[in-house]
């Protein structure tokens, strides 16, 4: 009998902090144009100590104004990702689930799509238009989340099945919905949003914004966590979990609302990068246990790890074209996902 | 705990005499007080239900056996349920040394009420000590890591199941039998009043069975829990229970010790079998099938 303890969670977390911090920095050093390690290390320590004029401009547009962003942005969006997968696959007792089985992202695409759309029309300030997308998708999302609760709801409360059978519903409806409206779009905006359906890294958000995005990654994840020994009885069962103290149906509704507010922020920036939510979830608990005091902090980091390397290889495997991050998660996340399913059947 | 509904206030200092560990011995005050309680189910409201359970009462004091008998769709798990305060009676009411057990808060509920069902499904593995650990979750905050104490307690549970040799196993790769303990010794591990089983013995081999009765027979008395148990095995009631209490299609039919209640046109009619009822040595009724030819 060995219970988890404080220390031995904050041991693991050290751990996944060191390696994500490793795979940044190797993501930082790859790309179109060579950067050497210790020149990096160089300016980095440079940056760390306030003496960030010495290094020369052109380096640290690239390094610092470039890639550094959208390491991080990259690190948000599979940390979100990967936590709302774990907290679906707990809440729905569904092995299957991920953060886009209930609609979320086809109701963040439409939005943003729809966003798109009505853009040109509008006299906006700059200011505006840089957030004016990710607004539309966030607002989609929202929307979406709404409709599938209330198609989910059974005598007043939230039903698993009910819910899960209306996201489906409501996803498939949606993408219906985009397909019509990419078939009609004028042909310059249609590749932009094919990018943005595959999902894709390339459209840094504002430093406003970005400090937003972090700022509800935290809090919804914090949210989740206050629930993680609910969420381990409730994988035993609804009922087994009641008459073990937990209030099922409170428990639920926060945690519902949570997830779906990550997906909807790494939707609102990305576009739909499939598979981190589904499959970072199941490598974590195959290492770390089914435990969500451990499972939730080990998915955000593992989310962060997959989708930063993701990115690095979606920007140098053909450069200098920049491929969408949701093709390279696809395709190596079915593979992976196919070989952890055949494991667990043998 | 201003959810709490005070039906007295002697059974308050009941309570308090059972939390330090007398369980009520001495008092006559019963621990479980099942009075009146009714139920109706109807899939929509402008419907006549389709199932009603009629009002029914019995009481049970620390350290008795309580068996719920009746063949199928007889109301037996509903009951069971109203009991444990998940469902709501429609009539009536389920007192816990003198609380009302729907009104307790699911946390406090979790800490005097432990219920095994019927089958327990696992989503992902996890290792038979984890299992038990949750029945120490009614006793932290939510985010509380498991004490010392938890791990003892635990530890516990499991040696008075016979399970310690279980501990480290994965839950998903023990028997039938095996994994039967191992949720009882979760229910254990919640340290409660009152302990219900619906129909553990559903999967078990006949030597499985008598042996669960058995522990459970020996846990009542030992921990003083008030042991209500739902199932269909007449001959096991006979043997192990202080109490039956007979339902048949939602009615409750008789309430008493098996040597009153086990009475062969009774249990003839209620089981639509032909039988003989004779009494053991010991005073405990023993049911023979007899079969049509």
């Amino acid at each position: 009998m060995r219970p988890l303890t404080i220390g031995r969670l904050f041991l693991q977390c050290a751990i996944l902090a060191a390696i994500l911090f490793c795979v940044m920095v190797l993501a930082l050093k790859f790309g179109a144009i060579h950067v050497s390690l210790y020149g990096l290390g160089r300016d980095l320590l440079r940056v760390f100590l306030g003496k960030s004029t010495e290094i020369s401009s052109e380096y640290s547009l690239i390094v610092l104004n470039i890639r550094l962003p959208r390491i991080l942005l990259g690190a948000i969006v599979g940390a979100s990702l990967s936590v709302a997968g774990t907290s679906f696959q707990a809440l729905l007792r569904n092995p299957l689930a991920d953060p886009y089985v209930l609609g979320v992202s086809s109701g963040a695409a439409l939005g943003a799509i729809l966003a798109l759309l009505i853009e040109p029309h509008l006299a906006l300030t700059p200011e505006i238009a840089s957030v004016f997308t990710p607004l539309g998708g966030f607002l989609g999302a929202t929307v979406a989340i709404a409709a599938v609760y209330f198609l989910g709801r059974r005598d007043g409360r939230i039903d698993s099945n009910t819910l899960l059978l209306g996201g489906v519903i409501t996803a498939s409806l949606l993408y219906a919905v985009i397909i019509l409206l990419l078939t009609v779009l004028p042909s310059s905006n249609v590749r932009g949003m094919a990018y943005w359906l595959m999902g894709e890294l390339s459209n840094l958000p504002s430093k406003p914004l970005a400090w937003v995005l972090r700022a509800g990654f935290l809090a919804a994840t914090a949210v989740i966590y206050t629930t993680a020994s609910d969420l381990n009885l409730l994988l035993s069962g609804e009922k087994e979990a009641m008459h073990l103290g937990v209030d099922v149906h409170r428990v639920r509704l926060i945690v519902y609302i949570a997830a779906s507010a990550l997906t909807g922020i790494a939707v609102a920036v990305s576009g739909s990068i499939g598979y981190v939510g589904l499959l970072v979830p199941h490598v974590m608990r195959m290492i770390f246990g089914s435990d969500h005091r451990i499972l939730i902090p080990a998915s955000a980091f593992g989310g962060a790890i997959a989708v930063v390397i993701a990115d690095t290889i979606a920007r140098t495997i053909a450069a200098p074209a920049d491929l969408p991050v949701g093709a390279i998660t696809a395709i190596a996340g079915a593979p992976l996902f196919i070989y952890l399913l055949r494991r667990r059947l043998a | 705990m201003t959810s709490l509904t005070r039906a007295s206030s002697t059974s308050d200092v009941a309570r308090n005499a059972t939390r330090s560990g007398d369980s009520g011995r001495g008092t006559n005050d019963p621990r479980l007080s099942v009075e009146q309680v009714s139920y109706a189910y109807s899939p929509n409201p402008q419907q006549a239900p389709i199932f009603t359970l009629e009002a029914t009462s019995f009481q049970a004091k620390a350290g008795e056996v309580v068996a719920i008998l009746g063949p199928n769709a007889s109301g037996k798990s509903t009951l069971l349920q109203i009991i444990s305060g998940a469902l709501q009676p429609l009539s009536g009411r389920v007192l816990l040394n003198g609380f009302v057990t729907h009104d307790l808060e699911p946390r406090i509920r979790g800490q005097r009420i432990a219920m095994v069902q019927q089958e327990s499904q696992l989503l992902f593995p996890s290792k038979a000590w984890e299992f038990v650990m949750q029945g120490r979750h009614p006793y932290g905050r939510s985010l509380r890591f498991e004490t010392d104490d938890d791990v003892v307690i635990a530890q516990n549970a499991l040696a008075q199941v016979g399970a310690e040799h279980l501990s480290d196993r994965w839950m998903d790769q023990i028997s039938g039998g095996e994994k039967q303990r191992v949720i009882l010794a979760r229910a254990l591990a919640q340290q409660p009043l009152l302990l219900l089983l619906d129909e553990p013995t559903l999967h078990l081999d006949i030597g499985a069975q008598v042996d669960l009765l058995e522990t459970l027979r020996r846990l009542a008395l030992e921990n003083r829990y008030t042991v209500v148990i739902v199932t269909h095995e007449l001959n096991l009631v006979g043997e192990y229970a202080d109490q039956v209490v007979l339902l048949q299609k939602g009615k409750c039919l008789r309430v008493g010790a098996p040597a009153n209640v086990y009475q062969r046109d009774l249990l003839e009619q209620v089981f639509q079998t032909r039988l003989t009822v004779e009494m053991a040595s010991n005073g405990r009724p023993r049911v023979n099938l007899l079969p049509d030819t």
